[in-house]
């Protein structure tokens, strides 16, 4: 490849095809495949762009992009301008909302970290929402991949012992019981220091996807299948469900008697907070594992 | 804090834009993986824990891994494809 | 001018913050690879949360975590922020891998990933 000067290169980005091996920059009229269907797509109203228009937006295209950012940055510096200045107290988003929360936060919920206190007591349906977010995207992605699964002929086992990296494999053995054992400690100190639900199950998903890397998916689809992910994802997303929406039924005034807030500090303390974080977590957790293998294999 | 702060933000906005203007998309995406660790190391000073795990798990980990995932599927298309083409021809 | 600079300075990191997103605004709108879309995208979403993260900072206070059991708000930095951007993040994940799912869907069908191509063959398709 020639060197290139910034220019030059700023301005042929749009060749800058997806390619890991060999570089195609410039080969506009590489020869196209025609998709897999009944009707047969022929690359000539490609060569057509290629030929003309793409030409000539690729060269309007960069000064545009340059002239809209610049537009952009001073318009938002015209806001940066007036905002509060930065670490400064006393300002509008330090109101007494947070205040409150600070104040009150580890009396009603328990929690010594107030973060976990205002997104899984005071926001607990912010949070709900967005797990279902997590669960609703998987549905998505496994509705999307789902037809490339017959495509390929699943790897033989033992091909995949044979191909095996020794360092891979020996690093994976060292650190993925780590990361789950740190994983797993994330998720249970949610209410007591940084971390939660979200962090550690990313954790533990991070922890099965290194060893799926490592060592293949066939040792963890004995733990980890469709009906089994099905059933965990189930069970905890309906648990959160429902011990976020009996407040409905009881007024808004929750059971305080029967999950009370312990005393802040213990592990087993904080109401509903603990569970409310080992459901989240679980949940992230399997979605992360589940999206790699739907990506890496197109199915769970 | 001050100068260690200012260097992050340098080395943020440089990554930042970096990501956007390389062509080689493997560099790209390895660039974007620092540029969420970054991220996480500043708000860590900013006092936001929380989001430092979670952006340094969620971030710097899932999201990259599911962009390389994507680009190995890419290839693995592509070279399924090329090699239809060669026995079809 | 002066003070304008000074004021800049004063706010680095929402400066910072308004680059990263215009970056990451440009790229999404006139990349053409789908895949520096959805990188572009993601700069964009992380700014927004350094932005409102940097909002919620205050000077010499400590982050919202009551290890000493002293509940005074003039202690901690403002915890809201950090509990809406932690929504943020895993939403953002989530956006990113339906998108992810869609471009191997296209790559797969079109087998390009310049999106005017693809538009092109779609057009040709149905005959536009």
């Amino acid at each position: 490849m020639k060197k290139t000067g910034f220019l030059e290169r700023f301005r042929a980005w749009d060749e800058d095809r997806f390619d890991l091996t060999e570089r195609t920059t410039g080969d506009l009229n590489r020869p196209m495949r025609p998709a897999p269907t009944d009707r047969t797509v022929s690359d000539e109203p490609v060569q057509r762009l290629a030929a003309g228009e793409m030409r000539a937006f690729s060269r309007i295209y960069p000064i545009l992009a340059a002239i809209l950012g610049v537009v952009l940055i001073a318009f938002l510096l015209m806001t940066v301008y007036d905002l509060p200045p930065f670490g400064a107290a006393n300002v509008p988003a330090d109101n007494e909302v947070p205040a409150r929360y600070v104040r009150d936060g580890m009396a009603e919920t328990g929690a010594v970290n107030v973060v976990a206190g205002v997104i899984l007591d005071y926001r607990a349906f912010d949070t709900l929402g967005e797990s279902h977010v997590l669960y609703t995207a998987l549905t998505a992605v496994l509705i999307l991949l789902l037809s490339l699964r017959d495509a390929e002929p699943e790897p033989d086992p033992e091909d995949v012992l044979m191909r095996r990296d020794g360092i891979l494999t020996t690093t994976a053995a060292l650190l993925v019981p780590i990361i789950v054992l740190f994983g797993i400690y994330v998720l249970l100190n949610g209410h007591l220091g940084p971390g939660g639900g979200f962090s550690g199950g990313a954790i533990i998903g991070a922890g099965l996807i290194l060893y799926a890397i490592a060592f293949g998916f066939t040792r963890l689809e004995r733990m980890l299948n469709l009906k089994s992910f099905r059933i965990i994802c189930l069970v905890a997303l309906c648990f959160y469900s429902v011990s976020k929406c009996y407040s409905f039924f009881c007024g808004a005034n929750g059971l305080h008697t029967i999950f009370s807030p312990g005393t802040p500090g213990r592990i087993l303390s904080a109401g509903l907070i603990l569970p409310l974080n080992i459901a989240v977590g679980v949940v992230v957790a399997c979605t992360m594992y589940g999206l790699y293998s739907i990506f890496q294999r197109g199915r769970i | 804090m001050d100068y260690f702060e200012l260097l992050l933000l340098g080395l943020l906005v440089v990554c930042g834009i970096s990501t956007c203007l390389t062509r080689n998309l493997l560099a790209s995406l390895i660039i974007f993986m620092a540029y969420s660790t970054i991220m996480s190391v500043l708000w860590a000073l900013l006092k936001a824990p929380d989001l430092a795990v979670t952006e340094a798990a969620v971030g710097a980990g899932i999201s990259s891994i599911l962009l390389f995932i994507t680009l190995k599927k890419l290839r693995d298309i592509r070279r399924k494809a090329n090699d239809e083409k060669d026995r079809l021809s | 001018m002066r003070e304008l600079l000074l004021r800049l300075w004063d706010s680095r990191i929402a400066v910072a913050a308004v680059i990263l997103f215009a970056v990451g605004f440009v790229t999404l709108l006139l990349h053409r690879n789908l895949l520096k879309k959805i990188i572009g995208l993601n700069i964009m979403d992380t700014a927004a949360y350094l932005l409102l993260t940097s909002l919620g900072y205050i000077e010499n206070r400590l982050s919202p975590i009551i290890r000493s059991g002293e509940t005074d708000p003039a202690l901690y930095v403002n915890p809201l922020p950090a509990g809406l951007v932690l929504t943020g993040i895993v939403v953002s994940v989530s956006v990113t891998a339906v998108m992810l799912a869609l471009t191997v869907r296209l790559y797969q069908r079109y087998h390009s990933l310049n999106l005017d191509e693809i538009y092109a063959m779609a057009q040709k398709e149905h005959g536009v």
